[in-house]
Order: C-alpha cells, then sequence, then structure tokens
C-alpha cells in the first residue's frame, strides 16, 4: 500500500509543533471567519492568503503555508453550523439546511445536542472525504500525468457546464456569470502571445483583475449588504456544551450511520463534481427527510435533520479539495482561492504536484485529518467564546469587517486601485445574489481563465484549428461528451418536462 | 419617514432584471469592441489575441438578451419588489460611508481613516457612548497596525498623522 506509507510520510512533515500550533490558530480563525457575517471561508482565505507569502518562500513554509489556509477552511466549514443553530442565520450557504432542524432544536432547549450533532458529523463526513481523497488522489493525478492541452481543455470544458447544468441557478445567468468571469480574466496581458488587450490604455489594468479582489468584494461587501437589508439586530439562544451533553449525544448518533453514509456519498459526489457543498447539503437533507421513518417529522428539531446536511456539507467542501490538488481544478469558491495561493508560492497545482513536491501534497492530505481533529476539538470547547462574539452588535461588527475586508484587497498588490474595486465588486456581489447569477462559477472563471484560454489555444495549435481534436481519443470524447450533456442539461430537461406535461393532458 | 413609507418597494424585480443585464450587455459589447481591435481570426501564427475574448463577449451577450426578454415578458404577479425603501436606506447607510472611507484612505491612510469609519458607525447607527466609541474606533487601529506592521511586516497605506509619529 503506497498510499499508507506515502501518508505516514505525510504525518512526519506535518507533526511538527509549528504546523500543530498553525493547525488551532487556523481552526480558531476559521470557525471566527464562519461565524461572523460577510467573511467566509471563500474570502476570509483570500483576505489571510497575503499574510502567508511570506512565510511560504521555503518549500517546508509552503507546507506549513497550506496547512493554515486549509484550517481556516476546516473551521469555517464547522462555523457555519454555530450561527445556523443558535441564531437562525445560516453563516454560510451551505449551512442553510442546517438550521431546518438545528435551530428548532435549539428552541427545544436542546443546542447543545444540535450542536454536538453538527460538528460530530461534519467531522465524519470530512473523515469520509480525506480517507476518498488518500486514496483517490493519486490514481487520478497518475492518469492525469497523460493529459495534453485538449485533455485540459476537456476537464476545464466538464468543470464549467457542470455549473450550467447542475446549479439551480438560471441557466443563463449561471453562463452570463461565467463568461464575465473569464472575460475579466482575459483582461491584462494575453498568455500565449504576450499581447495587451482589453486594458484600454489604464495602467492599472495591465495584470488584470485580481480573482483575490473579486471574492473579497462579491463575497464580503456583497454579504454583508445583503445582511443589512434584515436588520441590525441579532437575536439567538444562549449555548453552554458541557460534557454530558456531547457524551449523550455521541450515544445517540450512532443510530444514524445510515443517514450518515449516504450523506458522505451525497457530499463526496458533489465536491468531487464541482456542485460544491451547498446543494450537497440540500440534498442529503431532502434524500434522509425520504428514506427516514420520522421523515414527515423533519423539520420539528430532528437530530438527524441536522446530521444529514452537515455531513454532506463537510464531505463535500472537503472533496472539493480532490480537484484542485491532481488536476488544478478547483471544485468550490475557496478551493480555486487555495489554487490561486499555490500559484501565488510558485507551486503548480496539478498531476506533477504528486511527484515533484511529495512532501507538500501529503503533509497537506495529513493536515487533511489531524486539522480536523483540531476542529472538533477546538468547536467543542469554545461555542460559549463564538456565540459571544456573535452577541457583538451589527453597528461595531459591520465597520470592523469592510476595514478588514479594504486591507485584505490592499496588500494583494498594494494598490489602491484594487481598494476601489472592491467597493464596486461588492455592489455587483449584492445585485447578482439578490438576482440569482451564481457567483461561484464566476470566482472559477477568474481564477482558471488563462489556463482553459492556453490549453484552449494549445489545442487549436495542435490541430490547426480544427475542432475534432476535442473528440480525437476516447479520454477528450469522454469528457467533451459529457461536458455537452451537461452544458444542454436545463435544455433536455425542460423539454422532457413539457413533453411529459403533455402527455398527461 | 414613517414605518409605512419603508415598506414601499423602491424598485421592482423586473427593473433590476434589466437594469443588471444591461450592465453586464454593455460590458460584454465592450469586451467584443475590443477583441475586433485586437483580431478574431486565425493570425499567421495561430489564434489571435482576441479570439478566446471574442467569444466571451458574444456569450456574455446573448445570455443577457435572454435575461431582458424574460424580464420583458414577466408576467405582473411574478413582478415583485426588487428592494424596499427602508433596506435600501440601510444598505446605502453603509455603502455611502464605505465608499467614503475608501477615499479617505488614499489621502489620511488606512489606520486613521479605519478610526473615523468605526467611530462613525458606532455613534450613528449604534448610538454607543462616546467613550465606547474612542476605545473600540483607536482600539481597533492599533490591534490592526501591530498585526500588519510588526507581525506580519506587511505596510499599509500611511498618512500624515503616521508620519507626524515616525511611524509612517
Amino acid at each position: 500500500m503506497d498510499e499508507i506509507q506515502s501518508l505516514m510520510h505525510g504525518f512526519g512533515v506535518a507533526l511538527t509543533l509549528k504546523n500543530l500550533a498553525l493547525m488551532f490558530i487556523g481552526v480558531l480563525l476559521g470557525v471566527i471567519i464562519g461565524v461572523l457575517p460577510g467573511l467566509g471561508g471563500a474570502n476570509g482565505v483570500a483576505i489571510l492568503l497575503p499574510l502567508t507569502f511570506s512565510m511560504a518562500q521555503t518549500p517546508e513554509g509552503q507546507t506549513s503555508a497550506i496547512i493554515l489556509l486549509s484550517c481556516i477552511y476546516w473551521g469555517a466549514l464547522f462555523g457555519g453550523a454555530i450561527t445556523s443553530i443558535l441564531f437562525n442565520i445560516p453563516g454560510e450557504p451551505w449551512s442553510v439546511a442546517t438550521t431546518f432542524d438545528g435551530y428548532p432544536l435549539a428552541q427545544k432547549g436542546r443546542p447543545g445536542t444540535a450542536l454536538t450533532a453538527a460538528f460530530t458529523s461534519s467531522f465524519v463526513g470530512a473523515l469520509v472525504a480525506v480517507i476518498l481523497i488518500t486514496f483517490l488522489a493519486p490514481m487520478v493525478a497518475n492518469f492525469a500525468l497523460a493529459f495534453g492541452p485538449p485533455e485540459f481543455f476537456g476537464v476545464y470544458l466538464l468543470t464549467f457546464c457542470a455549473f450550467v447544468g447542475m446549479s439551480k441557478e438560471p441557466p443563463h445567468k449561471t453562463i452570463a456569470a461565467m463568461m464575465l468571469g473569464f472575460a475579466l480574466a482575459a483582461v491584462g496581458t494575453d498568455p500565449v502571445t504576450g499581447t495587451l488587450r482589453l486594458n484600454f490604455g489604464l495602467t492599472p489594468l495591465l495584470t488584470g483583475f485580481d480573482f483575490l479582489v473579486a471574492v473579497i468584494g462579491l463575497f464580503g461587501i456583497g454579504e454583508i449588504l445583503l445582511t443589512l437589508e434584515e436588520g441590525l439586530e441579532f437575536r439567538g439562544a444562549r449555548a453552554k456544551l458541557n460534557m454530558s451533553v456531547v457524551l449523550e449525544t455521541w450515544k445517540e448518533l450512532p443510530r444514524y450511520w445510515m443517514t450518515s453514509i449516504r450523506s458522505s456519498a451525497v457530499g463526496c459526489f458533489m465536491g468531487i463534481v464541482p456542485g460544491g457543498a451547498t446543494p450537497a447539503s440540500f440534498m442529503a437533507y431532502g434524500v434522509a427527510r425520504r428514506f427516514s421513518k420520522d421523515g414527515d417529522k423533519f423539520g420539528t428539531g430532528m437530530v438527524e435533520g441536522v446530521v444529514a446536511p452537515e455531513t454532506a456539507a463537510h464531505a463535500a467542501g472537503t472533496s472539493a479539495l480532490l480537484p484542485m490538488i491532481t488536476l488544478g481544478v478547483p471544485g468550490s469558491p475557496t478551493a480555486a482561492v487555495m489554487l490561486g495561493g499555490l500559484m501565488i508560492w510558485g507551486l503548480q497545482p496539478g498531476p506533477l504536484l504528486f511527484i515533484e513536491q511529495k512532501d507538500f501534497v501529503w503533509g497537506l492530505i495529513a493536515s487533511m485529518y489531524l486539522g480536523n481533529i483540531a476542529g472538533l476539538i477546538v468547536v467543542l470547547t469554545c461555542v460559549p467564546l463564538f456565540a459571544a462574539i456573535l452577541r457583538v452588535p451589527f453597528s461595531v461588527i459591520a465597520p470592523i469587517i469592510i476595514v478588514i475586508c479594504t486591507i485584505g484587497s490592499y496588500t494583494v498588490h498594494n494598490a489602491l486601485f484594487d481598494v476601489w474595486m472592491v467597493v464596486v465588486f461588492g455592489v455587483f456581489g449584492y445585485l447578482f445574489k439578490k438576482l440569482q447569477y451564481p457567483l461561484a462559477p464566476l470566482v472559477l472563471a477568474i481564477v482558471l481563465g488563462d489556463n482553459a484560454e492556453s490549453s484552449f489555444r494549445q489545442a487549436m495549435l495542435v490541430s490547426q484549428g480544427d475542432m475534432a481534436i476535442f473528440f480525437a481519443n476516447k479520454l477528450v470524447g469522454t469528457l467533451t461528451t459529457l461536458a455537452l450533456v451537461l452544458l444542454f442539461w436545463p435544455l433536455v430537461s425542460w423539454l422532457l418536462a413539457k413533453a411529459r406535461g403533455r402527455a398527461s393532458v | 419617514m414613517s414605518a409605512e413609507s419603508d415598506q414601499r418597494p423602491a424598485l421592482k424585480l423586473r427593473s433590476a432584471e434589466i437594469g443588471v443585464a444591461l450592465v453586464l450587455f454593455t460590458l460584454g459589447a465592450i469586451v467584443i469592441f475590443d477583441s475586433l481591435r485586437l483580431g478574431m481570426r486565425w493570425g499567421d501564427e495561430g489564434p489571435q489575441p482576441g479570439y478566446f475574448p471574442f467569444y466571451l463577449g458574444v456569450f456574455i451577450c446573448s445570455a443577457c438578451a435572454v435575461t431582458i426578454a424574460l424580464a420583458a415578458l414577466m408576467p405582473a404577479e411574478k413582478n415583485r419588489p426588487f428592494v424596499k425603501v427602508g433596506q435600501l436606506k440601510l444598505v446605502l447607510s453603509v455603502l455611502v460611508p464605505s465608499t467614503v472611507f475608501v477615499a479617505l484612505v488614499g489621502w489620511l491612510g488606512i489606520y486613521v481613516s479605519a478610526v473615523l469609519f468605526v467611530a462613525l458607525f458606532m455613534r450613528w447607527l449604534g448610538k454607543y457612548p462616546w467613550w465606547k466609541v474612542a476605545v473600540v474606533s483607536i482600539g481597533h487601529s492599533v490591534v490592526l497596525f501591530l498585526i500588519f506592521e510588526i507581525w506580519f511586516l506587511v505596510p499599509l497605506p500611511k498618512g500624515a498623522l503616521e508620519r507626524a509619529l515616525g511611524i509612517g
């Protein structure tokens, strides 16, 4: 078992005192980020990314830096559950489904049970996904070593078509948002010939739009503006977690093992296919309700209704890193930000990473195990602290978050232009969210735009402009066909529904 | 302002849909325009720089055309309020000071602007006593200064005050 050996080696890399300390700091920061409105996994990691630039100048430093960032991500995944259960405010989109049963449970006087169930099932979901990554990632990477430009473009195409086919937003809006992302990525220097384009003589646009700035604006400022509409007040239950409640809940949880398995499966699948954690959590909740014998009681405060979405959200959030490290195609906005970080540190994400940067990859995978254990310990012990943060009034927390977003965007390039862009992106984020334009494909397009364009044009150069290259062999043909099926899926299902409607009339 | 007028819609969904789609359409048109200037055909060494962006622009414009058409044909009962007056006021009460804050950063530096910005919020929206306002706003800037300038050695924009104190 090569994987086990590599993993043990990875534990050796990850288990230094410094890295362990970074894990706890990362998780703690992550939970705070997840709890606060306007800060989430994606923009939290984006804001903290510049702080890792000096850290990542040595190879060991790069491992430490990715451990810090991924632990912030785990923390944010855990943190979203706290606000959902105690305040009925989902701190993160993927914890919306957790509010359905988590908040009623807290109202019934069992917030401790709900929180323990949420944290434990998050941990289980993440663990399943990490085990999957451990064994599947080397295989995928090995397979992907044979990829050329057409295959990579096939993967990109599949990723983006999956957004059109699988997101719940209208397909024309998904396309508009995604293409806008690609267009923003195209600004600046042409990646193949080096020609300047789309900058209209403006100096700040020479380097193009940075995805970090877009993420901070779209998710950070946009989210704050959205939260504000609901008013300035937070009302929530007080919560304490003592050991007896935790143990009691743990005794109850094994009863829901089937739900856990189903939700983990849904989560892992949705994370690898770029659907993301949010649809996974909803889907798992729906599946659990259908299969549970107490299905009709869902929504009134069932522990099972907390287990299902939390397991799936964490499984999806974690497995979103699989395509990121093996193919260089992130499965979620936060994974996209981490991918951007890797590129800035001078690492080329993709299959070669498994050969050239063994320490880095296996250190990261080992840190996923350790980071989630650290996460579970932190959230189970620090709930009162996080609940107290939530009681800080919005009129104090909102300006502080805006200042932090501003600083985060400035530190990317030390440019005031980026700070202005954050405000612009913030307004767009607010409007897009309200009008159901999806933000995830937009961000992914900004990150991957240059790579997608390069691989497309290189493939076109090889084939002298013949599109048939995307069907030239079995592999790329399958990728392209799958992508096209997904792309036209909304149209197909609409036609099917129409035909069925006519047949039944 | 009465509570009733705050419930009035400031903007209906249809106008919002069309407005945003028109902005995106314009952006798409700009992309197409510049791609045509760069050349979107097959050059001597393969595809020209405008080749890829041109189709992006075409996609953006057609997707927005669909959005506009759907919004225009939207049945009246689906044309729900997009944002109510009261909500818009709250949103603008953050957006306008934030814009002023960003403008001040270039002039006063980030630390002084942040003190003013947080203080304004706490006093105006939170109605806190002055001593609390002072403690939180100044304390928060000092903490930021310690984290960024001292621990992580990331320089942030500074203004006249920092220069006077000799730390700019």
